[in-house]
């Protein structure tokens, strides 16, 4: 038996090889993006005001490669009912959470 | 359809099953999606409190981001062996034990993660930073509270596919929960990414 197999790491095939390959690439890629992430609070290197956008896009960049990698979303025809259900979700839920940002903010604004 | 293409885990044994499992998927994605208004509005409530401290403890005092990064580092990689675990089931379905070996890293590292953000809570109440002191609080335990309930439901239900895996098998049945198992588990890593970013490297950015 070799070592591979004792860690249980041994490919059954080509195809497994690849899949393997594609969930490496999304943990170094996520890896990546996290880094980023903390490096950009913890170093302080970005300009004042950066900091914020930086992360959002950071997250947002690190979300899809969760989406498409982990969670298997993509533009084929078999996942397009995943992907409507997903992008529907994401339009109720921006209405509902930005309004409910944009309504309270308002308020704040007015109270003051 | 090719193997690429469906989703892991799934090599099924009789035709027709794997049509019938694609849609006991799509119906568990349309609850994880019910799960992510859930986390949203929570979100978005947070972003109204995010700076209602009333002069208790703040962002700065709650953050500690050494933990924080362990506990992405954990989930992560939690995350990460639970991919190795659906790949096992789907290319080696002879040997339940190399499943249940990823199963288990994964549960390990997802345990490793919750004692972490139990440490943190303590450290919370020490510090007089309870959910009642403000707004700001209030919000933050319920966020970062709701998503280590959903990491402790998901460890009692890999425990529980452990003990389907042991009792019948890597069988089509099981093989199917536990690919809906990977969707659940998949979905908290999405969530805490906008938690660790959007919650408490913003907060002390």
């Amino acid at each position: 038996m070799s070592l591979k197999q004792k860690l249980l790491l041994d490919s059954k095939n080509a195809e497994e090889a690849a899949e393997r390959r594609f969930y490496t690439i999304g943990l170094v890629l996520s890896i990546v993006l996290t880094v980023a992430s903390f490096a950009s609070v913890m170093t302080g290197l970005l300009p004042h005001g950066w900091a914020l956008p930086a992360l959002a896009l950071l997250a947002l960049a690190q979300i899809v490669v969760h989406l498409r990698i982990f969670l298997h979303i993509d533009l084929t025809r078999q996942k397009r009912e995943d992907l409507q259900l997903l992008l529907f979700t994401i339009l109720l839920l921006g209405m509902m959470a930005f309004g409910t940002l944009w309504i309270m903010a308002d308020l704040e604004a007015r109270m003051m | 359809m090719s193997e690429q293409n469906v989703h892991p885990g799934m090599n099924l044994g009789y035709d027709g099953g794997e049509e019938e499992a694609e849609v006991k998927i799509f119906g568990f994605w349309a609850f994880v999606m019910s799960d992510l208004v859930t986390f949203g509005l929570v979100f978005a409530i947070f972003g109204t409190m995010a700076g209602s401290t009333a002069g208790g403890p703040g962002p700065e005092e709650v953050t500690d981001l050494t933990s924080v990064a362990i506990q992405t580092v954990l989930l992560l990689g939690s995350s990460f062996g639970f991919s190795w675990a659906s790949l096992s089931m789907k290319y080696h379905p002879k040997s339940r034990w190399r499943t249940l070996g990823w199963l288990a890293v994964a549960a390990t590292s997802a345990l490793g993660f919750l004692v972490l953000e139990v440490v943190d809570f303590h450290h919370w109440t020490t510090i007089g930073a309870v959910p009642q002191r403000s707004g700001y609080l209030s919000a933050l335990w319920a966020l970062v509270g709701l998503h280590g309930l959903h990491v402790a439901g998901g460890l009692i239900w890999m425990a529980a596919m452990t003990g389907q895996i042991l009792v019948f098998g890597l069988t089509d049945d099981i093989k199917s929960r536990v690919t809906r198992m990977g969707l659940y588990w998949h979905f908290l890593d999405v969530v805490w990414v906008g938690i660790f970013s959007m919650v408490f490297l913003a907060g002390v950015a």
